[in-house]
């Protein structure tokens, strides 16, 4: 089995618009079929995973089963401080003053990189083999339908700007020890995913730089989503240009232009990351998850 | 300009907002564009914008005020269209804005330096409470105030929830102002009444629980920040009413896709709720077939097969096949935005083969919101 399905977290990240959600499910579902008990979270949306497996949207913070090995949570800023809070504090009166204190809520608000911070504790608290949470089983996986490009970054630096921030007390302390899993290349692996567009292309190469900058992690593996296919050889192209008079021919030859297009930003992208993507095809009747699962296993 | 434009007629701020990756940039400037030529003089407000395009419109060396773009521009784009107005292009810094705005309304130079320079305003300015948002609405109101401009055309940021623009305003009054701040301003030794042991439940777990060094620097934020109250709700009321003034609409931007369908849905929604007035939808990238075209992969096959041979043919014919699924799919998604935004005529903007995000983009854009495609 590929290495990358024995981490602990697969963070799927990418620019808006790329198809991540679907490729985080799709990856969720190889790993299921492994045999792992995956978890796929998704951070700060509103059900996207459970819509693509068709559920409708479970409650925030609750572990839903959506397949046989697969499970799904959505991770809010706000359950996971009350959760913390619950967690950290002796007196289970104290934790539920302070959770239903305006104040409390806007300091922690205000205080940089707390959601961040408390949004990746939650992933890490997923992702133990002993876990905080009162009768929770262990997951062997968590895959991360994270933020987009930017934010995604954001989320993986917030535990050691916050340790550096605060200084001392639990938080730095829990800081830097979430910190410590999430710059294990052994542990964690960022996959980007990308369409084979210009603007896409350029944010993933700019993600490899940061997340090689700022966690010292490696960009381990990029997919190319929602690819055209590559139909005709050069050769098939030049037999059909003459007959271009036909409808049918003209727009297929425009989806073959399409489609070298697209190659022509799969060599950069190639380029960029210096690494071989994954491919993924458009899949016209709309994204096939059973079909996109086969399709990235045959290429882990 | 027909097309948007009558739609448009009288409105003086157009904000374009959809989910990431709809092209919302690109239909944003191609409205702008669309409006100057129509004669107004016009600026448009974008975030992040795609390299070629900036450079398309001159955006490159532009800091956080709008500059005229090049009249050329348009020739370039549109050679038969005759620009009798101006465009105006600026890309938002969001931080610059948020920052120019706490130096407008700080009362002294002191309390300007101490917002400015705290470690926790740099990460609260860019990061949170939606600041991002503020700073898009807050530069439009000064261009609407001070810019002298016949139309305003904002992109709104790549915001996944399209609540956090609407609500920037006040969730940022609400953040800055009433018992938060009161509880951490007092007249004297703030640091060591706030981190002074039992003052209150709320700030002894705090500090247990970050560490004395941060609450530190909260203090002297929240102090500081406590000065600018007054300005900030004023600014955010002004900028509430705007979003809600009659010349004022929401253009909505979609693409075919579940999750832009999606959002687009929530956006109207949200719109409805907070009674904003909704001026349209454009669904860019459409896979559209054309009204007579024959997509039966048998029949395109059988034609074919003399010419190409049977295999070539049979790709050709599953080509065809596949466009048919897509185009149907796409109608599918068209009509269920119809009906749940209430949008009877949406602007169809068909998928281009090309890449979208250039200036070929901008022009099928063009030619589609003004009604001018052929």
């Amino acid at each position: 089995m590929s290495a990358l399905l024995s981490r602990r977290l697969l963070v799927v990240t990418g620019k808006g618009g790329v198809g991540k959600t679907t490729v985080a499910a799709a990856l969720g579902l190889v790993a299921a079929r492994a045999g792992k008990r995956t978890i796929v979270a998704e951070v700060a949306q509103r059900g996207d995973v459970a819509s693509v497996f068709d559920r409708e949207g479970s409650q925030p913070f609750e572990e839903v089963q959506l397949a046989p090995n697969l499970f799904h949570i959505s991770i809010d800023p706000q359950d996971a401080l009350e959760e913390y809070l619950r967690d950290q504090l002796p007196s289970g009166a104290v934790a539920e003053v302070l959770i239903r204190s305006r104040i409390f809520a806007m300091v922690a608000a205000a205080t940089p990189g707390m959601r961040e911070l408390l949004t990746v504790g939650k992933l890490w608290e997923l992702a133990q083999l002993d876990r905080r949470t009162p009768g929770a089983d262990a997951y062997d996986l968590v895959v991360v339908d994270a933020p987009a490009t930017g934010h995604g970054v954001a989320v993986l630096t917030a535990p050691r700007t916050f340790a550096a921030a605060a200084g001392s007390g639990p938080v730095a302390r829990q800081g830097m020890i979430i910190d410590a899993m999430l710059s294990d290349p052994e542990q964690i692996a960022v996959i980007a995913v990308a369409r084979a567009e210009e603007l896409a292309v350029t944010e993933t190469g700019a993600l490899r730089r940061s997340l090689q900058e700022r966690m010292g992690l490696p960009l381990e593996r990029v997919v190319a989503n929602a690819l055209d296919p590559d139909r005709f050889s050069p050769r098939e192209a030049t037999r059909l240009e003459p007959h271009a008079s036909h409808p049918a021919v003209a727009r297929a030859l425009r989806g073959h232009h399409r489609a070298l297009r697209q190659r022509a930003q799969l060599a950069r992208l190639r380029k960029l990351t210096g690494q071989a993507p994954m491919h993924l095809p458009l899949h016209p009747g709309g994204p096939d998850l059973e079909l996109l699962a086969d399709e990235l296993q045959a290429q882990l | 300009m027909t097309g948007l434009g009558d739609r448009l007629e009288g409105k003086r701020i157009c904000i374009v907002a959809g989910s990431g990756g709809v092209g919302k940039t690109t239909a944003s400037a191609a409205l702008a564009l669309g409006l100057a030529a129509a004669g107004q003089r016009v600026a448009v407000v974008t975030i992040d914008p795609a390299r070629r395009l900036a450079d398309a419109l001159g955006l490159e060396e532009l800091g956080n005020e709008p500059r005229m773009v090049d009249p050329a521009v348009l020739g370039a784009i549109a050679p038969d269209t005759e620009m009798r107005g101006e465009l105006w292009a600026m890309m938002l810094d969001a931080k610059a804005t948020f920052d120019a705005l706490i130096a407008k309304l700080a009362p002294d130079e002191r309390t300007r330096d101490d917002v400015l320079g705290n470690r926790i305003y740099a990460q609260l300015s860019s990061a949170i409470a939606g600041s991002q948002e503020f700073s898009a609405v807050a530069k439009l109101y000064d261009l609407d105030r001070d810019g002298g401009y016949d139309a305003i055309v904002l992109d709104t940021p790549p915001s996944r929830n399209a609540l956090d623009f609407l609500d920037a305003p006040d969730r940022l009054t609400d953040f800055f102002e009433g018992r938060a701040l009161k509880l951490f301003v007092v007249p004297t030794g703030i640091a060591a009444r706030v981190l002074g042991a039992g003052t209150s439940v709320v700030f002894s777990i705090l500090k247990k629980l970050t560490g004395v060094n941060l609450l530190d620097d909260v203090a002297i934020l929240f102090r500081a920040m406590s000065t600018l109250i007054d300005g900030f709700r004023e600014r955010a009321a002004a900028v509430k009413a705007l979003l809600a003034d009659p010349a004022t609409t929401f253009l909505i931007v979609a693409s075919p896709q579940r999750e832009p369908v999606a959002e687009a849905i929530f956006f109207r929604q949200k719109l409805r709720e907070a009674g904003m007035p909704f001026g349209g939808l454009i669904v860019n990238r459409v896979a559209v077939l054309a009204e007579d075209e024959a997509t039966d992969p048998i029949a395109i096959r059988a034609q074919l097969r003399d010419t190409l041979g049977d295999a070539l043919a049979a790709k050709v014919a599953q080509s065809a096949e596949d466009l048919q699924v897509l185009a149907a799919r796409n109608a599918e998604a068209v009509e269920r935005l119809k009906t749940e935004l209430d949008e009877p005529d949406p602007i169809i903007v068909p998928r281009l083969d090309g890449e979208v995000q250039d200036i070929d983009g901008l022009l099928v854009l063009y030619r589609y919101l003004t009604g001018t495609a052929g």
